[in-house]
């Protein structure tokens, strides 16, 4: 079985940094880590191919330095990885995102199998999985949290609800999603840690790829980001002390005047 | 501080840390308070290679040797040294085959020992000989091309856990310890059975059991080296392993530093925090100076002996007795410097000065270790060195 499995490089820490000039994450100092979510479709992907004998690729859109977390994935059991970086990509918002891996999986060709984490820790819109498998014509399923039965036509798989699962069946090739309920990732080995380091990484440019090159990038990104920022701390509360008929007189008092009664 | 690691033992150095605060840590104190073997932990290190890292290449391992396995053993050993000395008995365990054994013994059993699949164990002492090895009773007595074992070792570690055994034993009883021979025993072979299961102070997540040989019979091929190898075989693996200890005393000293440290900024007594008074400042500091001490001597003599070095047995010794010493000290004063909280076991350093406690004992106790230097000072000073 031929597995394609998405990853996204993303900054380790919650606390992320925006450019007020340009609405953009700073990455410049921020350690980087394949998204968490990620790690459970990389280690679902391992699963499937071990039982299958089958290979398993790992792609990734980014800049040069997303080149560690492909390294990563080669450390964990992936035997491919192709990095797609060129300037031409960057700013791609979901859309434009899922454009340009569906030309990579185009290019690469056969495959059984999709897999991508729920969402991404940065973006937080799990729009890339749902767009891709639309932009390559083949069944998704979100959120899955169990596969069923697997076999190369079709595949039963558990969709995580919030009031239960689904159980649905679809042919393959298909996409999944996977929430991190699914499995617990497993840990890299140093055989894979040595290989993963003298691992040829592909890279692919918009040259590689036979996308309209307009629907690349920023210029390909039809979502528009008016403005992001760091929401102000919030400012400390004050705490009323004396009696209780004063403190309950003075609450009122406030609520009144910042409006909230 | 930067001991200029290679490449190869940052990456050790990582993956053990990670498995240590990943897959340990939530477990740690489940595994100490029931006693628990950690099986699954040990299966998940095997899938990470850790049992290739001293096992040379040619039979399946990574060809690492002594400060990549002190650099696995010290990460491991930083977060729980029960589950690090499971690992690091299968080391010692196999040191006798790397160092001693055949080319077949090598390749048949090593890389089932790389691979994980088969832990090791390590079996000299006994009721009656501890500190003085001669004083063992175990026989081997050859009989129609097979050895027959009887007799019974105490105190070994993965004991019941591990399928293949080094066994020292007595070939020739009448020339004692100068007629002991080591023997590999395989799980499983009729006449092997386990006894008593020791309930201990410290290190409860490793398994420590008494193995029992009545008219056991193994194939003449099982022997390594020759007869009456047996004392010296014993004591060259030691010398070996002995930096290991080294190791997991420094672990288990940096763990309960940074408890320690961590906890003197959180609590707060007479308005501020006891970080900030003097008498625990200095305590910190000695703490963090000793461990940064034995850890230079541990790996410096790790690196003596990846260097090929042969007279090893005086500077092994010390990284095991210095190191062993500090651990119990900086121990001693984590739990100190955490008062009633440090005595209680929602704390890990309570656990971690009992398990201190072993590497002043076990694969010989520090008296012994003195005794094991002062002899090559005094060896070296006859030859003038």
């Amino acid at each position: 079985m031929e597995i394609i499995v998405c990853i996204k490089q993303v900054p380790e820490t919650g606390n992320i940094k925006i450019n007020p000039q340009t609405n953009t994450l700073i990455r410049e100092g921020v350690p980087s880590i394949i998204n968490p979510m990620d790690m459970y479709a990389i280690e679902e992907g391992l699963r499937i191919k071990e039982k299958s004998s089958g290979r398993m690729t790992v792609i990734t859109m980014g800049p040069p330095q997303a080149d560690a977390a492909l390294r990563e994935s080669i450390s964990l059991g992936a035997d491919d990885a192709i990095l797609i970086s060129d300037k031409r990509f960057s700013g791609a918002d979901t859309w434009a995102t899922a454009y340009t891996l569906a030309q990579a999986i185009k290019k690469i060709g056969h495959y059984d199998l999709i897999l991508c984490g729920k969402q991404a820790i940065d973006g937080d819109t799990a729009q890339v999985g749902p767009e891709l498998a639309e932009m390559l014509g083949i069944p998704i399923a979100t959120y899955v949290r169990k596969i069923e039965e697997i076999d190369n036509e079709h595949i039963r798989v558990h969709r995580m609800m919030e009031d239960g699962y689904d159980v649905i069946d679809t042919p393959m090739p298909a996409l999944l999603t996977v929430v991190k309920e699914i499995n617990i990732p497993r840990l890299p080995s140093l055989k894979g840690k040595m290989k993963a380091r003298k691992a040829e990484i592909t890279v692919w440019t918009a040259d590689d790829l036979n996308g309209e090159p307009s629907f690349y990038g920023l210029q390909g990104s039809p979502t528009w980001v008016v403005k992001i920022f760091s929401p102000d701390p919030r400012p400390s509360g004050r705490i009323l002390t004396g009696k209780t008929s004063e403190m309950v007189a003075e609450l009122v008092k406030g609520l009144k005047e910042t409006k909230i009664i | 501080m930067d001991y200029f690691l290679t490449e190869d033992q940052l990456m050790i150095k990582d993956l053990a840390k990670r498995i240590a605060e990943e897959r340990i840590k939530p477990v740690r104190a489940e595994l100490d308070e029931k006693e628990e073997f950690p099986k699954e932990i040990i299966q998940e290190m095997a899938k990470s290679d850790m049992f290739g890292i001293f096992i040379p290449e040619e039979f399946g391992g990574l060809g690492g040797r002594c400060l990549d396995l002190v650099l696995a053993v010290e990460e491991l050993s930083r977060i729980c040294s029960g589950v690090a000395i499971s690992f690091a008995a299968t080391a010692l365990g196999s040191f006798p085959i790397i160092l001693f054994g055949s080319q077949k013994q090598k390749e048949k059993y090593l890389p089932y020992v790389a691979s994980g699949k088969s832990l090791c164990a390590f079996a000299l002492t006994e009721p009656d000989a501890g500190s003085d090895a001669s004083g063992i009773k175990t026989t081997a007595r050859m009989e129609g091309g097979e050895y027959i074992l009887n007799g019974t070792k105490q105190w070994i570690t993965n004991g019941a856990e591990a399928d293949i055994y080094t066994v020292i034993a007595l070939t020739n009883p009448s020339k004692g310890i100068r007629g002991a021979s080591a023997f590999i025993v395989e799980k499983g072979t009729p006449g092997f059975v386990f006894g008593k299961k020791e309930k201990k102070m410290g290190i409860r997540a490793s398994s420590t059991r008494e193995l029992v040989f009545s008219n056991c019979r193994i194939p003449a091929e099982n022997l390594i080296s020759k007869e009456g190898m047996g004392f010296m075989v014993a004591m060259k693996t030691l010398d070996q392993s002995r930096p290991g200890i080294g190791a997991q005393a420094i672990g288990i000293a940096q763990g309960a530093m940074e408890e320690a440290l961590e906890y003197s900024h959180q609590r707060v007594q007479f308005g501020q925090p006891i970080s900030s008074f003097q008498a625990v400042q200095h305590m910190l500091a000695d703490m963090a100076t000793q461990i940064e001490a034995a850890r230079a001597l541990v790996y410096s003599v790790a690196r003596y002996m990846d260097s090929g070095a042969k007279e090893i047995s005086k500077e092994s010794a010390m990284t095991k007795l210095f190191a062993s010493d500090v651990a119990m000290q900086v121990t001693i004063n984590a739990v100190q410097i955490l008062g009633g909280y440090g005595y209680m076991r929602d704390y890990p350093v309570e656990k971690m000065m009992r398990d201190a406690k072993i590497t002043q004992i076990y694969e010989g106790t520090n008296q012994i270790q003195r005794n094991v230097i002062a002899l090559q000072m005094l060896k070296e000073r006859a030859k003038g060195r």
